[in-house]
């Protein structure tokens, strides 16, 4: 049973108790506890239930690597699932609950899984894809989703902020172990700007438990000292709570700092996401310690023996009261040690290897444990909790032993953390003595200049006594300094003591000769539930690639990665496959390297900061009559100005009708608005739009459309021709920004000898419509400009003073009235809004807003760009040969459209529609013609590009593009609608003008 | 998250001051060329497994487009020269040979 030991615990204030709950039942722990460490320390020993087989498991780990111990933390809009309990700190009031059980963590209905497990073997799911087909659907899937799934989704939005911080250094050290900090002192002193990052809380890593002496001092004081003279040197800065989570080109690193997880509300960012640029990158991550595959590895009270340790020295915890190491390697007897040291059994150390000799072996004699060589657990007695192992020789041939405990501490060799050198690029060896991937020094991951960026230090190296790596440290840290513009210091590395290891035995699964029942109780991957025995049937069935048998049996494939089941799971795929390990490889490694929070990557980008809002000048005279908004691109545009007690579409309505028999107002500031100038611009606009541009007198205005490379419609707008040398191009509101790029692009990459120059003055500009009959009567009321026919005739311009303002008035007409579009600075364009708004009142102008636009230019058959077109569509499936200038030897798009396919009679051409019965077509509906497809769909041979129902010919009204359609007038078209039902609309196909066909309207 | 430098402004840039173009040095065919010409030049791209020159445009900064020669699975930056360059400088291609004496050209 795990309990609280007196007096021990080198990181909690017993004089602080902090009261907290799991699954609604009150505990205690002690300030500088994590909620593991509590939980143990309150005797809760099973935390959680597995994913598939639902069995109860205990915490294996003391750090990120753990599987196992998976919490939902706090509650509404502070509700986390999926948060180790071993990372977690614990504070007052802390909430937790377990996961994936039900009822119950006691007691749990899935764990009849666990007796089915021989029918949910490796590939299951995928196996469950294959047949019967209707079994998926009506057995499988409820199922699974009844059985599957971590923690629950939050419900509630996050309750709090999170922020991004930018820095950049000359060298940065990911993990404050003493490797780190032996790095991060010798960097510095080589005059190199320094970041240190520690994930934890607390400074030099394992060191402190496992013991030693560095310079003559114990560990601790001598990371105490490490950290007193980093802090006061002006060119380091230190960060704990902080995880390198990964590492990416050129020398960026991904940070993220716990600030406020155990301060709920305290008004600070709960994470904060550093966005580091380094010159060089130094990871000192240390190892993580692998566990055994023997029979019941996983149940409550088997941990890893560095984890073990850690409760009893870090917290005062101990997960048992007799515990039994098991070890291929020499580091477990330090927790044998540490155990015997806290007054606490260890029946016996049952070690694979055939002799025992060493320093830690005599030691372990001398405190009166019993060393078994040659042996291993065969076998583990209880369920919810240890009760026992069973022993035998490592071949599993003698008869087993049964030895009594409630805890197995168990080592299987140590693993180089070397995900942040591998995120990049950088390559691995294998160490057979060791059976460990190292990173290899000469292939790693590339900066800008062909050179190595990454270094690592410490056990991350693979270097792990003590001494080698405080050594391997130093001297990374010098060779950064170096290599990021400093020196090589001089300053003296840290030393320890030579230790003497033995060497490891290696030992993949134990016993050696286990077969299949054994085999199907031996865990690789505790949190996804995957055993030995589905890692040699997916051998079995052709997995020869490890990447795919880790996604046909889902090993690594957790929240933890694979952190303590990877190497094993190789080792044993290897063993299947009858290869080398290296020959095997491992996994991708990928960042981040544990899981970090959505906030923290979203960081101040949400609500109102999430995406910025273009607004034109008159937003707050729009909004303070109602406006409907629409997103338009980043603008925000008024959809409708609806009245009290009316629907927006009766006042889209309305809008229109009042525009056709008197006079509307339209914000058009967001158009876009580009100056061409400069010698060659003529020349440049006749090679970027279909007409010809060149041409256009000064004074008039004239349409035009663009088109890519590839032939087909991007854009449209209207020219204006201000001087001999400078024409002002219209674009649509969303290709402003678009249109400005394309034009540089072409300017500065393909004719850059042209003299031309391009500016986008689209926000310089405020823009007003005024269209209707009585237009011209509300722009001879604003007065100063000659505004008639015969001073300004239709499609053209001209700059003047109206109502007092500087403007530019451009004859143009959306909308098919006659109409003004007035340009004024910006800043005077509220101004202007409510100088038009007053002059109009006598006329009964009402503003309208983007729907009565599109309606109205429907009417009258403009195509809209995005609505008729979608980047599939040539001006000649738009009727609109007459724009394509046959005179210019050449503009963008002419070659194109010149492929067979695009002068094909077969192509969807653009013609009107109106439906038989007035009604609307809905939006994307298709045309259907004759026959099936080979999928047993109706043929198609056209679609709806735009809808609506017109308020001026009070029916339903819509464009489309149909198959040979310009030649069809007057046949009648079936389009499908989406109910589900087969019925179809009728619609005749007619022209596409519904209003004003010989434009007599316009100009007036 | 590359960093590549500006050629017009000098500018370190951060990938997120980038836009990037696809293929560098691509010659326009157009009226009177061929359609296999044509389809090349609209659609036929390198993706080499090793040195590449491609278009980058320096959106959040200047706004100068600029060529970059660079290694697609080291990450190596050859250098970085200005969008009026039909062809690799000198320099561009002495810097690749430099460090790839195997290499044998644009291909």
């Amino acid at each position: 049973m795990s309990h609280r030991l007196d007096g021990k615990g080198r990181l909690i204030d017993r004089s602080k108790k902090l009261r907290f709950t799991f699954n609604g039942k009150a505990m205690t722990g002690y300030a500088g506890d994590t909620l593991a460490s509590a939980l143990l320390g309150s005797g809760q020993s099973v935390m959680g239930r597995s994913f598939k087989y639902h069995r109860p498991r205990g915490v294996v780990a003391s750090g990120v690597e753990e599987p196992n111990a998976l919490m939902n933390l706090g509650e509404g809009g502070r509700f986390e699932p999926n948060q180790r309990a071993t990372t977690t700190p614990l504070f007052d009031g802390l909430t937790a609950t377990s996961q994936n059980h039900w009822p119950s963590l006691e007691f749990d209905i899935g764990a009849v899984n666990d007796l089915a497990a021989r029918f949910l073997p490796a590939g299951f799911y995928y196996k469950t894809f294959m047949f019967p087909r209707f079994a998926w659907k009506h057995l499988f899937e409820p199922f699974i989703r009844q059985s599957a799934g971590l923690g629950q989704v939050p419900k509630e939005p996050d309750a709090d902020r999170y922020e991004h911080v930018y820095h950049h250094t000359d060298v940065l050290v990911i993990g404050g172990g003493v490797a780190g900090l032996a790095a991060a002192r010798a960097a510095a002193a080589g005059g190199a700007k320094v970041m240190v990052l520690e994930q934890t809380a607390h400074w030099g890593g394992r060191a402190p438990v496992d013991g030693g002496q560095i310079d003559g001092l114990d560990p601790e004081t001598w990371v105490n000292n490490a950290v007193q003279e980093l802090e006061t040197a002006e060119n380091v800065t230190l960060r704990l709570g902080t995880m390198g989570a990964g590492v990416y080109d050129h020398g960026y690193v991904l940070g993220y700092e716990r600030v406020a997880d155990a301060t709920p509300g305290d008004d600070r960012p709960r994470h904060r996401l550093w966005r580091i640029r380094a010159k060089q990158i130094v990871t000192a991550t240390g190892a993580i310690e692998r566990p055994l595959s023997f029979p019941g590895n996983d149940v409550p009270g088997v941990m890893l023996a560095s984890a073990v340790r850690d409760y009893v020295v870090n917290w005062g915890v101990a997960p048992g009261r007799r515990t039994v190491i098991v070890t291929n390697n020499d580091d477990a007897y330090l927790t044998a040690l540490a155990l015997k040291e806290a007054k606490l059994e260890v029946p016996a150390i049952i070690d694979v290897r055939a002799t025992l000799v060493g320093p830690l072996a005599d030691r372990a004699r001398k405190a009166g444990i019993k060393l078994m060589h040659g042996k291993a657990v065969v076998g583990v007695k209880g369920k919810k909790q240890v009760t026992g192992v069973m022993v035998a020789d490592l071949d599993g041939k003698s008869t087993p032993d049964a030895i009594e405990c409630d805890a197995v501490a168990m080592s299987g060799g140590w693993s180089p953390v070397v995900h942040l050198w591998s995120h990049c690029g950088g390559k691995l060896n294998w160490d057979d003595a060791e059976a460990m991937f190292k990173p290899d020094p000469a292939r790693p991951p590339l900066g800008a200049d062909g050179q190595g960026f990454v270094l690592t230090a410490g056990n991350a190296s693979g270097a792990m006594g003590l001494a080698e790596a405080l050594a391997d440290g130093h001297e990374a840290g010098r060779q950064a300094a170096k290599a990021a513009g400093g020196t090589l210091t001089r300053k003296a590395a840290p030393k320890a003591p030579e230790t003497e290891r033995q060497p490891l035995k290696q030992v993949w699964i134990m016993p050696t000769s286990a077969g299949p029942d054994k085999r199907m109780k031996m865990w690789l991957d505790y949190q996804n539930d995957v055993k030995v025995s589905d890692v040699q049937l997916a051998a079995r069935e052709g997995y020869a690639s490890v990447e795919h048998t880790k996604r046909y049996t889902t090993l690594g494939m957790a929240t933890d990665q694979g952190k303590l089941s990877n190497i094993n799971g190789l080792a044993v795929l290897s063993d299947a496959l009858g290869q080398a390990i290296p020959q095997t490889g491992t996994t991708t490694f990928r960042p981040p390297y544990t899981p970090i929070s959505m906030g923290a990557i979203a960081g101040e980008a949400r609500g109102e900061l999430f995406q910025p809002i273009r607004r034109t000048p008159m937003h707050s005279a729009h909004d303070a009559a109602g406006a409907v908004w629409e997103p338009v691109g980043h603008w925000r545009r008024p959809f409708c100005f609806a009245r009290t007690g009316e629907t927006d579409m009766e006042a889209v309505n309305r809008e229109i009708v009042n525009t056709r028999d008197n006079v509307g107002m339209l914000d058009a500031s967001t158009l876009g608005k580009i100056l061409v100038t400069g010698p060659d611009a003529g020349k440049f606009l006749d090679m970027l739009y279909t007409n010809v541009m060149s041409s256009l007198p000064v004074g008039k205005c004239r349409y035009g459309l663009m088109c890519t490379e590839n032939g087909f419609v991007t854009d449209d707008g209207v020219v204006a021709r201000i001087g001999e040398q400078t024409w002002l191009c219209h674009t649509t509101t969303g290709g402003a920004d678009r249109i400005h790029g394309h034009m540089e692009d072409w300017l500065q990459c393909e004719w850059w000898d042209w003299k031309v120059y391009t500016a986008n003055l689209t926000e310089q500009y405020a823009q007003v419509a005024v269209a209707g009959p009585k237009a011209r009567k509300v722009l001879e009321a604003l007065g100063g400009m000659d505004v008639s026919k015969e001073a300004m005739p239709f499609m053209t311009w001209a700059d003047g003073t109206l109502a007092g303002i500087p403007a530019r008035v451009y004859r143009i007409s959306f909308t098919g009235e006659l109409s003004y579009e007035i340009a004024v600075p910006a800043n005077r364009g509220a101004e202007l809004w409510a100088k038009v708004a007053e002059a109009g009142a006598a006329h009964g102008i009402q503003p309208y807003g983007t729907e009565a636009m599109h309606i109205m230019r429907a009417e009258k058959g403009f195509v809209m760009i995005g609505d008729e077109t979608d980047g599939t569509v040539i001006p000649q499936d738009l009727n609109m040969g007459w724009i394509i200038s046959k005179k210019k030897t050449d503009y963008l798009g002419k070659r194109a459209q010149e492929r067979s396919h695009m002068a094909s009679p077969d192509r969807w051409r653009l013609v009107g529609l109106e439906t038989l019965d007035g009604s609307v077509i809905p939006d994307g509906a298709y045309a259907v013609g004759e026959g099936f497809n080979a999928n047993g769909q109706r043929n198609m041979i056209g679609r709806v590009t735009s809808t609506y129902y017109s308020p001026t010919i009070r029916k339903g009204i819509a464009m489309g593009l149909i198959q040979h359609g310009p030649d069809r007038m007057g046949e009648v078209v079936d389009f499908a609608t989406l109910d589900g039902t087969g019925t179809v609309i009728k619609a005749k196909i007619v022209e596409t003008c519904f209003y004003d066909k010989e434009g007599a309207k316009a100009d007036v | 998250m590359l960093i590549l430098t500006c050629p017009y402004c000098g500018v370190e840039a951060d990938e997120t001051e980038l836009a990037p173009g696809g293929e560098a040095h691509l010659k326009r065919a157009t009226v009177g060329d061929s359609d296999e010409a044509f389809e090349a030049y609209l659609f036929d791209r390198a993706n080499p497994k090793g040195v590449h020159f491609e278009r980058w445009r320096h959106a959040y900064g200047c706004g100068k487009w600029f060529l970059a020669a660079r290694h697609t699975v080291t990450l190596e930056v050859y250098g970085t020269y200005k969008a009026q360059t039909p062809e690799p400088t000198k320099e561009i291609v002495a810097a690749i040979k430099k460090r790839l004496p195997e290499w044998e050209g644009r291909g």
